[in-house]
């Protein structure tokens, strides 16, 4: 069953810049995609299109039903609370613990105290790093850094993961293990995953569903496996 | 319940962060009292000075002279009449036996006038009238004029309408003052919140990111203006409740002469204070809600 479905979705920037031309395509419930480009393909306008930071100029994006592209501003925090977003610069918060940080994304949809503490816990465990809990984002590691913000991506159970290049600022040992991470998520909850990344490494081990993009077209949308280095 | 639930957030949170960022707080809240303490200043000026023109109002007094053929019944006939008159607070007859006793009073040398007799004095009973309005005043003059037998009618005409002009610009312009200077204060407020806003941008985004309602994210903000606000307020309502008494003992009461009389300080500083809390409260959060609504998107 279809988690995504995006049909002849155009972006055109104010400045007269299509960043997106005629995209049309579908993601199945449990995915894992990886969406790769070099600079200027589209990429970022398409991750950001996905949780709404960005309006299409024209076409459709339906997501768990609801129909993104026409969300009101004052409503886009509904499409917010079904998604998990990683960026590659983490965005924690320096004043918060680990625990604060992740139980911060529950805390602003107002959660019950009892459910923050349960399923924060449960998902700093699941990012294996239950010993840092009271530790502040400067005293961690870039790769625990991304693993606090992948705990509280999933705090909330979203549908969908969205991840921005997230493994930009980390060395190939580290960003492996990112990538592990979220295979993981993927399998062992069901989440679906979003991916953007230009480390062709990583999505040539990885054997998953490839989206291509180029000046703003889609230019191949491998299947699971099929994708292999330089096709493009 | 879940309302409640992120009221109580809201409200935890914007002390928390009062103090969390204490040095961008101690910035906003230095400025509010600044302003605030010169916003008290013209408060307690201007409303000194609008008390001081209602007093001096409130000597404005008409004066009607009677003609001398007037008997007593004539008298009470006028006195009826005057007091059918709108605008008009009190009546005060004077006969011609008091306003003789009474210049004679002032001045010995008058002594001889003790002896003319009825058809001879040129001194004529009187009423002395007040009024409510003294805008109006013209109006009960003129139908004071209409009454039979009253012979001439007094109440400094030119003076009046030179005083009237001058306490209504003086009013007109210590309002403008007060007004001015609040508009100052948010617009001050505004930025300074802006600058600790902005170094908040981060939180802001996250909370938009893990779905974070408008509302949600910008009432925590607007509480902490308020609280920012209150706290702000508190220098300046100490400097109006000890600052006026000092003021008022130290003068005794009077500015410069027995004319001015200042306001006595209770209640007055009370409601001075009143009026600065709220200035400081609502300037605070129309400041953080107008300062946070920029990364809003709304």
């Amino acid at each position: 069953m279809e988690l995504i479905s995006i049909s002849n979705v155009n972006v055109r920037y104010k400045n007269g810049v299509n960043a997106i031309h005629d995209l049309s395509i579908k993601i199945k419930r449990g995915d894992f995609v990886f969406v790769i480009g070099g600079s200027g393909s589209g990429k970022s306008t398409f991750i950001k299109m996905l949780y709404r930071e960005i309006k299409p100029s024209s076409g459709e994006i339906i997501l768990g039903g609801l129909n993104v592209a026409r969300l009101r501003n004052s409503k886009v925090y509904k499409l917010r609370r079904k998604l998990g977003i990683v960026f590659q610069d983490y965005r924690l918060l320096p004043k918060l613990t680990v625990y604060e940080n992740v139980a911060f994304a529950l805390e602003c949809i107002g959660a019950k105290k009892a459910e923050i503490r349960t399923k924060t816990l449960k998902a700093i465990e699941l990012v294996g790093l239950k010993s840092k809990t009271r530790v502040y984002p400067d005293q961690l590691s870039g790769g625990e850094q991304q693993r606090v913000a992948i705990a509280r991506a999933i705090v909330n159970n979203p549908k969908l993961l969205i991840c921005d290049e997230p493994t930009g600022n980390l060395d190939p040992d580290m960003s492996m293990e990112i990538v592990k991470l979220l295979e993981s998520i993927n399998k062992t909850i069901g989440t679906t995953i979003i991916m953007a990344t230009h480390d062709r490494e990583i999505v040539n081990k990885m054997k998953k569903r490839v989206i291509v993009l180029k000046d703003g077209y889609l230019i191949k949308d491998y299947e699971k496996g099929k994708y292999y280095d330089e096709a493009d | 319940m879940k309302l409640i639930r992120m009221l109580s957030r809201g409200i935890r949170d914007a002390f928390k962060s009062v103090f969390r960022n204490f040095s961008l707080s101690i910035a906003s809240v230095s400025c509010i009292s600044i302003t605030l303490v010169v916003i008290a200043v013209a408060i307690i000026a201007s409303w000194n000075v609008n008390n001081f023109t209602e007093n001096i109002k409130k000597d404005v007094t008409i004066i009607a002279f009677i003609d001398t053929k007037a008997t007593d019944l004539d008298l009470e006939q006028i006195d009826a009449k005057l007091r059918k008159i709108e605008n008009i607070e009190s009546i005060t007859l004077k006969t011609k036996e008091q306003e003789r006793d009474e210049l004679i009073k002032e001045d010995p040398t008058f002594e001889f006038i003790k002896d003319w007799d009825e058809s001879e004095s040129p001194l004529k009973d009187s009423y002395l009238i007040k009024v409510t309005n003294l805008e109006k005043i013209e109006d009960t003059v003129n139908k004071i004029k209409k009454i039979d037998l009253v012979h001439s009618v007094s109440y400094g005409e030119k003076m009046v309408a030179k005083m009237l002009s001058a306490f209504r610009m003086v009013r007109n312009v210590t309002i403008a003052i007060v007004i001015a200077l609040v508009l100052v204060n948010v617009f001050l407020i505004v930025n300074t919140i802006k600058l600790t806003i902005f170094s908040r941008k981060r939180e802001i985004s996250i909370m938009r990111l893990v779905g974070s309602s408008n509302f949600s994210i910008k009432y925590p903000f607007v509480i902490e203006g308020m609280v920012i606000g209150m706290i702000g307020s508190i220098v300046p309502i100490l400097i109006t409740v000890y600052g006026y008494t000092y003021l008022y003992t130290y003068f005794n009461g009077e500015l410069f002469s027995s004319l001015i009389k200042l306001i006595k300080p209770q209640p007055f500083i009370y409601w001075v204070s009143l009026i600065v809390l709220g200035i400081g409260m609502v300037v605070g959060m129309i400041g953080s809600s107008r300062a946070v609504r920029k990364y809003l998107k709304v």
